[in-house]
């Protein structure tokens, strides 16, 4: 069975879903990614959707699910290149992403998540003192 | 007598006389249309017409004007609709060129059936029915084709109403004029949306400055379309808020929070700016 791949750049995951998303292939992403998350202590994951061409109501939701778990995680998630078309049928669904970010390409979606990092990473500096 | 014959031979014992009668009557009724079509090109339509009904009449009977046969006259009907749509016609104006085709024929009528009233009530039922239906089919299409202009005006229109302009690098500006209704909505939702794909922007400006009034409606087409833009990862703004709209949108309950709105188009542009990272020195 084909899987999506889970790359691993520094303290952020990166998921580039490059086919169109059927059921089962999202549910494996989003037990595919916790692991994943779980085993690099990642910090952000950045999911890039910009050769998504068609969503429904069940991918909408499992893209706002994921965000949720990788939050728990302790991870921020950022969704990058959503297409107008994705886009709008996400928003007729009534699925607005309510606490997900987004970006319009990947390179700004590393700078969101670095500088999420930086800001949390005063934490990490505090405990080194 | 069948009632195929007497038609036919009224038609074409009587033609001239007929035609004759017609064209007064069309110049009596069409006064008004006087400067748009020539008496003369009047009178060559009237002249073609007639030969086209005669002959069709002869090949395939006067019962059913509706049947295959009569395609050619139903054709040239059609045509002449159109062209009375495109010189500015009014609908009765346009039909009248059939209706008024009754009074010569049924005096034809009268004439070749002198012998038997009988004959003649058939005969008049039938050609009345035949010029009703033919009439009715001018007038139908006198609306489709005129519906056919206010589609393609409407779709002008809303190419031309929708610009998305570029203010800066990666911000963008969409001055809405008119009222918003839900196809106009969803085809600038598209084209901003696909802009934003285009220049990669991080910011879109919607601006209801030429908006007139902002209904629950008109509120939740903005606001699916500032959540579409956040999906997509840019930020937007709405400017252009006149004081009316500002009433009337608490006033509806309409839940703007969350949406960035500006007093006008100024006030954006220098926020987005801002956001950008850009600034200006006075000198």
């Amino acid at each position: 069975m084909d899987r999506i791949p889970i790359l691993r750049m520094g303290e952020f995951l990166l998921v580039t879903i490059q086919v169109d998303m059927h059921d089962q292939l999202a549910l494996q992403l989003q037990d595919d990614l916790t692991r994943a998350i779980d085993k690099n202590g990642a910090k952000g994951v950045l999911i890039d959707i910009s050769a998504l061409g068609m969503v429904d109501s069940f991918i909408g939701r499992m893209i706002a699910d994921i965000s949720g778990m990788a939050r728990i995680l302790d991870a921020k998630t950022v969704l990058v290149g959503m297409q107008p078309a994705v886009a709008i049928t996400l928003v007729e669904l009534g699925l607005s992403l309510p606490g997900v970010a987004t970006a319009l390409n990947v390179e700004r979606g590393m700078g969101l998540l670095r500088q999420a990092l930086a800001e949390s990473g005063d934490d990490d500096n505090f405990i080194k003192r | 007598m069948t009632s195929k014959g007497t038609l036919v031979s009224a038609l074409q014992t009587r033609r001239q006389e007929i035609l004759a009668t017609w064209l007064a009557q069309l110049e009596h009724v069409s006064a008004s249309s006087k400067g748009r079509l020539s008496a003369k090109d009047l009178g060559k339509q009237a002249d073609e017409f007639l030969n086209i009904l005669a002959s069709t009449a002869q090949t395939h009977g006067t019962d059913d004007a509706g049947a295959e046969g009569w395609q050619a006259v139903r054709e040239f009907l059609e045509d002449l609709s159109r062209q009375r749509v495109l010189a500015g016609f009014s609908s009765d104006e346009t039909a009248t060129f059939i209706f008024s085709l009754k009074r010569p024929l049924f005096d034809a009528l009268g004439q070749v059936c002198s012998d038997s009233a009988d004959d003649l009530a058939k005969e008049l039922w039938i050609t009345t029915e035949l010029l009703d239906k033919l009439g009715l089919h001018t007038v139908k299409t006198f609306q489709a084709s005129r519906e056919e202009v206010i589609g393609r005006q409407q779709t002008e229109l809303l190419e031309l109403s929708t610009p998305v302009v570029k203010l800066w690098d990666g911000i963008l500006a969409l001055p809405m004029i008119g009222t918003l209704d839900s196809a106009r909505t969803q085809i600038v939702m598209e084209s901003l949306l696909q802009k934003i794909v285009e220049t990669e922007a991080q910011i879109a400006i919607i601006d209801i400055t030429g908006v007139p009034t902002v209904d629950t409606l008109v509120a939740q087409h903005l606001l699916k379309t500032v959540t579409a833009i956040r999906l997509m990862g840019a930020d937007c703004i709405i400017s252009g808020v006149r004081p009316q709209i500002a009433q009337t949108i608490v006033h509806l309950g309409v839940d703007l929070q969350g949406v960035t709105t500006k007093a006008n188009l100024a006030d954006a542009l220098a926020l987005s700016l801002k956001r950008n990272g850009i600034s200006f020195v006075k000198h």
